[in-house]
């Protein structure tokens, strides 16, 4: 660098490289939200018109909905839990120890339970459907599906991303009550509630609405992730290299997709 | 329309990844109810002019017709349509691995002719010991079986539907000689029997031998020479000679290695 010819001839240059770097970086980002709504159109177009395949349709959703339990379950327990014993440290500064039952349930339905479950399906789910679906792109397996004369959208993705958006409802459903249950636990066993009165203050403050609200979030996040699964497997690059790529970018951009849209749902339901 | 009906014509066909030029416009018919065998280097693009025929890759230019229909622009259920004439034996296998041996084999039957399943796995079976594999593998996974074993299963996909044009890619590589042998068997009597068109790449000069009708060979992205097998002795054409003889000398690889020092 030293030994440039010329000193720079413009001091501005360093400024305009880096908008150069970003400029490229925001054209990227543009082309590949290009890619990836026309990947999206077609498995939706796809998903209505036959054949349909059925079997896989409940394999997929024995694996994203049914194996998932365990670790959904596990995170909502904890949350719950870990919800009541915050709110009571916090609370009993200004003696407003009642609110826990209101807090945990709210946080619970509105956000945590969909947010939560979201990204551990990412993790689990996501991350899977990108290695399956990429290691079948790169030993060919996607091709061969073509040439048998089965689509390959109708036959991966379309199950995929329907068992996705149908079993995050009811996982969430599942967390809900599980998390609340988890803040009831600690709540009466290690803060000495009454038992119906934390119930009848948790049934009191809950609406429909935050349910409703958080149902709907859970399904968008489960198109989101097995969307994002199945665009960047199928995309993947060639070679072990290219598997591996897939399985990063489908759970990053899951988990940011599934943040960004949290934000865009709450405001739409709550404002 | 011309008189021979051919079954695929391909014109001018070019493809490039990126800067490297694979297809310099293919040039190449396949008439009818015969067997057609590509023979060239490895990396010189066979693989590759298979995929373009079905739409697997899309070239950069050039035309390709399947009985006279050009393909170029054909998508959706016509491609589809245009699928069921094809079985592929692909060079890697591309088992799905997902899937019992018999459900692989039987995939074409049950998902593209709406076959029952049981009826099926009978053909599968059926299938399977044409290509010398026992009812016992039928319910194992790719997985399970040796890479030879693998390739049959493969062929015994390809040919499972009965399909009007089959490729084959390899399908000797990694058998030993004496099922190699039985398998060139299994093509010619899938192209006399069945009356298939048969387009195969293969870099074993004796299946090429046995299972052609004609013979092309390509080199750097061309069809430098075309001939019926029994022109391939006297063909006159050194890169030929060279490659049917297996000679590390001669222009393929003076050629070769003037382009790699330039690259
Ligand atoms: N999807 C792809 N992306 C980038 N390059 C590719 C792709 N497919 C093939 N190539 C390149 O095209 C060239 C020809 O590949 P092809 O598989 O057709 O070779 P081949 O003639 O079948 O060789 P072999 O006899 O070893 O199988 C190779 O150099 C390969 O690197
Ligand atoms: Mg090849």
């Amino acid at each position: 660098m030293s030994q440039s010819p010329a000193p720079s001839k413009n001091i501005f240059d360093p400024v305009l490289n880096i908008c150069a770097v970003i400029g490229a970086s925001v054209l990227n980002m543009l082309a590949s939200i290009g890619t990836l709504t026309a990947f999206a159109g077609r498995s939706i177009t796809h998903a209505f018109s036959l054949p349909f395949f059925v079997s896989n349709l409940g394999r997929q959703m024995m694996n994203i909905g049914y194996y998932s339990l365990p670790v959904v379950g596990m995170t909502a327990l904890f949350t719950g839990m870990v919800l009541a014993l915050q709110s009571y440290t916090g609370f009993t500064r200004f003696n407003a120890e009642s609110a826990i039952a209101a807090v945990v349930v709210l946080s619970i339905t509105r956000e945590l339970a969909p947010v939560l479950t979201g990204l551990m399906v990412a993790g689990r789910v996501g991350a899977a459907i990108a290695a399956e679906i990429g290691t079948m792109r790169v030993t060919e397996q996607i091709d061969a599906l073509t040439t048998l004369s089965v689509n390959p959208y109708k036959y991966l993705i379309v199950p995929r991303v329907i068992a996705g958006t149908l079993c995050l409802p009811l996982l969430v459903l599942v967390a809900d009550i599980i998390g609340v249950f988890g803040g009831y636990l600690v709540s009466i066993h290690v803060l000495d509630f009454s038992p119906s009165n934390y119930l009848y203050q948790t049934w009191d403050v809950l609406t429909t609405n935050d349910v409703v609200s958080g149902l709907t979030k859970a399904a968008v996040f489960g198109f989101l992730v097995t969307l994002m699964g199945c665009y960047h497997g199928f995309n993947s690059a060639r070679g072990a290299q290219g598997v591996g790529a897939a399985t990063t970018n489908s759970v990053v951009s899951s988990s940011i997709l599934i943040l960004i849209f949290n934000y865009i749902l709450t405001q739409v339901f709550f404002s | 329309m011309t008189s021979v009906p051919y079954k695929i014509e391909m014109q001018n066909v070019a493809k490039s990844f990126g800067p490297k030029n694979v297809l310099n416009g293919i040039d190449l018919q396949v008439p009818a109810g015969k067997s057609l065998v590509i023979i060239g280097g490895s990396g010189t693009g066979k693989s590759v002019t298979l995929k373009c025929i079905l739409g697997l890759i899309t070239p950069d230019s050039g035309t390709i017709k399947i009985d006279g229909e050009d393909t170029s622009f054909v998508s959706g259920d016509e491609r589809d349509r245009i699928m069921r004439k094809f079985g592929m034996l692909f060079q890697g296998g591309a088992l799905f691995d997902s899937l019992p041996v018999w459900q692989n084999v039987a995939f074409g039957l049950i998902h593209g002719k709406q076959i029952d399943k049981k009826q099926a796995k009978n053909i599968a079976i059926e299938k399977l010991d044409a290509v010398g594999l026992g009812a016992q593998v039928a319910d194992l996974f790719p997985a399970e079986l040796s890479g030879g074993m693998q390739k049959r299963v493969s062929l015994a996909r390809a040919i499972a539907t009965s399909p009007e044009i089959i490729f084959f890619d390899e399908p000797t590589t990694g058998l030993d000689p004496i099922m190699a042998d039985v398998i060139n068997d299994l093509i010619v009597k899938c192209v006399k029997d069945l009356g298939a068109t048969a387009l195969s790449i293969t870099h074993d000069m004796a299946s090429a031998r046995k299972i052609a009708d004609y013979i092309a060979m390509i080199h750097q992205g061309k069809i430098i020479w075309f001939g019926s097998v029994s022109e391939l002795d006297h063909s006159n054409n050194p890169y030929v000679d060279q490659f049917i003889h297996g000679r590390a000398t001669g222009p393929i690889t003076e050629k070769a290695e003037y382009t790699t020092r330039r690259a």
